[in-house]
């Protein structure tokens, strides 16, 4: 059967995909097992995948980044959460959430002054929506931003913030206008060291723990014009914007857990052996190992689909929603499966399935719960949601002035 | 003085158990194909020199037609060039023919100045043979030296380098030209860098057929028989104790009565 991989992508993508999967067999899964265990982020991975170009990997050379397109950010993706989600999601958050939408919605100076420090890794960058009091409903965010002397003073609380406590830069959003609702928005790139800025680390999660998440407290921030992202009232669509470009990130990562479910899975069925036979041979072990490979397949092709789009330059916030959707859901099933095949075994940290299944519950959650992307589906379909022209849309990739 | 590094493309060493007998009679392996992961070690080096000595570096591998993902690993690491060696010169032939075909391409390859120093894998993960650096050292009619750790100088035509043996290390000194074969102790491969891997996706890659390189290998040993060995029965054993002194203690005792230690 010729694979996805064969069928869908170039040789360019396949020497990144080799590349990456060999620096998650040979950096990532020695040392990411413990991390995970004692709750502690792999600071050492950081210079690794910042010399390789993996924090700037789709931006153009002419801002210090690898200047590959956004399929080769998808192979990135699943490869790194082939090992583990919290590595993924450092790309994710710092390269997606952050210097992504700089690249597409910041001014020629601030793409100039921020994105080769991201590219770099020389600077390492959040994302700060989310606030105790608001997740999917982001307009009832509580931050403030009031004009002043041509800065804007800031105030508020971001919780669940990815890499929060690792950071150096965090990309937040602010009300400006706080009676006009999402529409009164903006967003602020904010640097560490500024008074009244202040972050913490979150404890006690279920999965990703070799993930930094946690809090960012602003009291009274000064934040200069400059450093306003798009806008004034802009923030809703650069925010939503940045999801569109996160949440490729995360579907591509969870058809890396589903393939290290099927890898591991098979392996141990061709060792196990129950009531004088392999358990392999067992059909409703083969049901399961059936059925993750029908999720890695379609999840595949929906990646694909998504990066195909950007990299052509077309709005892709449907089709990206959708590959998300199914393949954070697909990817839980698929750990599950796999601790359903290892047994009493696939329950104890001895392997890695339980720590994928841990990891998928929270990618049903971030990023748009899997209801949200119900409801945006059925809006899509019922003709009720329709995407409009960004002012600033994501430019399509270009070889000859990325490279 | 340019290096030449012989790269040979094998199985994953993941899928290696998956390839049949049949696949691997016929050459049409079902197996995600890689370089082998010793020759890394060769490619590595050979870009090091590169760097300490400004010679040109070109990767030479035999294999099917089109098989060259081995040697796009190799450019995307940073060599400076590639060549195909097509199998059908050797006819199907063995170790011997295949390193009288490679010590021709050796010959043959065009870097601007002459290749004096070939590099190796210490051995392969399929074939495993481990001889065929020594022969086309024999067919080029130049020293030999395996198991290199370290190179230490090139000088007034001459190499020194330190390799190992059983129980012990020694330094030597070679005069170019020279086949070397490297130990894993050599270095630590690098990763293929993006704008290696953008040079290795467009690269050209130049096959040499048995015209180009102009030789009619012999073929002396031939397959009469291949087989996979029976998968050995692995039993496990859980010693139970109060403590880990008693556990410790009863595994010595059982590693010491099936004489593992």
């Amino acid at each position: 059967m010729a694979t996805s991989t064969e069928l869908l992508y170039s040789e360019e993508h396949n020497l990144v995909r080799k590349m990456a999967y060999d620096f998650t067999r040979n950096e990532v899964m020695p040392i990411i097992a413990e991390h995970d265990r004692k709750h502690t982020f792999p600071f050492e991975l950081l210079p690794k995948m910042a010399q390789l170009g993996f924090l700037g990997i789709c931006l153009p050379a002419c801002y210090g980044g690898a200047g590959m397109d956004f399929l080769s950010l998808g192979i990135v993706s699943e490869a790194l959460e082939y090992g583990d989600s919290s590595v993924r999601e450092t790309v994710a958050v710092h390269l997606a959430l952050h210097a992504l939408p700089i690249f597409q919605w910041g001014t020629a100076e601030q793409k100039e002054t921020f994105l080769p420090g991201l590219a770099s890794g020389d600077h390492i960058a959040c994302f700060g929506l989310t606030e105790p009091g608001a997740g999917s409903d982001v307009a009832a965010i509580q931050t403030r931003a009031v004009s002043e002397g041509g800065d804007y003073i800031l105030t508020g609380e971001k919780m669940w913030i990815t890499l929060a406590d690792v950071a150096d830069r965090f990309l937040v959003f602010a009300k400006t206008q706080p009676d006009q609702g999402g529409r009164g928005i903006s967003a602020f790139i904010l640097e560490r060291g500024w008074e009244g800025l202040t972050t913490g680390t979150l404890e006690g999660k279920m999965g990703v723990r070799a993930s930094n998440t946690g809090w960012i407290n602003m009291q009274d921030v000064r934040v200069p014009a400059s450093h306003r992202l798009g806008e004034e009232g802009e923030g809703f669509k650069i925010a939503m914007s940045c999801l569109d470009n996160a949440r490729f990130g995360v579907a591509a990562g969870s058809v890396g857990i589903i393939r290290a479910c099927i890898d591991e899975s098979v392996k141990y069925a061709l060792q196990r052996r129950t009531f004088g036979k392999l358990i392999a041979e067992h059909q409703l072990v083969q049901q399961m190992i059936a059925q993750m490979q029908q999720d890695l397949d379609i999840g595949e092709l929906l990646v694909w689909k998504a990066g195909t789009l950007k990299n052509q330059g077309v709005r892709n916030t449907r089709e990206t929603s959708m590959a998300k959707w199914f393949c954070t859901e697909a990817a839980r099933r698929a750990a599950d499966n796999a601790v359903q095949v290892h047994g009493a075994y696939g329950y104890s940290d001895e392997y890695n399935v339980e720590r994928h299944l841990r990891n998928t519950k929270s990618a049903v959650i971030y990023e748009g719960t899997s209801q949200i992307h119900t409801l945006m589906q059925a809006s899509y379909t019922l003709g009720i949601r329709k995407d409009r022209p960004l002012r600033c849309p994501m430019p399509a990739y270009d070889p000859d002035t990325w490279q | 003085m340019n290096i030449a590094v012989l790269v040979k493309q094998t199985p994953d060493t993941a899928e290696l158990p998956k390839v049949t007998v049949a696949e691997a009679q016929s050459g049409e392996l079902q197996a995600t194909m890689v370089i082998n992961p010793w020759d890394e070690f060769a490619v590595e080096e050979a870009i090091d020199l590169s760097d300490r000595f400004g010679c040109e570096t070109i990767a030479v591998s035999m294999g099917r037609e089109g098989e060259t993902d081995a040697l796009k690993h190799a450019l995307a690491m940073g060599v400076d060039s590639a060549v195909h060696v097509d199998e059908r010169v050797v006819d199907g032939g063995d170790e011997w023919a295949t390193a009288e075909a490679l010590a021709a391409a050796v010959k043959k390859v065009d870097t601007g100045e002459e290749v004096e120093l070939v590099l190796a894998g210490k051995m392969s993960v399929d074939g495993n043979s481990s001889v065929i650096y020594a022969g086309v050292a024999c067919k080029l009619g130049w020293d030999l030296l395996v198991n290199v750790t370290r190179i230490v100088d090139i000088v007034d035509g001459k190499l020194i380098a330190e390799q190992v043996f059983e129980g012990g290390q020694e330094t030597v000194e070679v005069p170019l030209p020279v086949v070397i074969s490297v130990a894993k102790e050599i270095n630590e491969p690098r990763y293929p860098s993006f704008m290696g891997i953008r040079k290795a996706s467009r690269a050209s890659i130049p096959t040499l057929g048995r015209d180009d390189l102009e030789i009619r290998p012999s073929c002396t040993t031939r397959w009469t028989d291949l087989n996979k060995p029976e998968p050995e029965d692995v039993q496990v054993r859980i010693f139970d104790g109060a403590s880990v002194e008693e556990k410790v203690n009863q595994l010595a005792d059982a590693l010491m009565a099936e004489k593992v230690i």
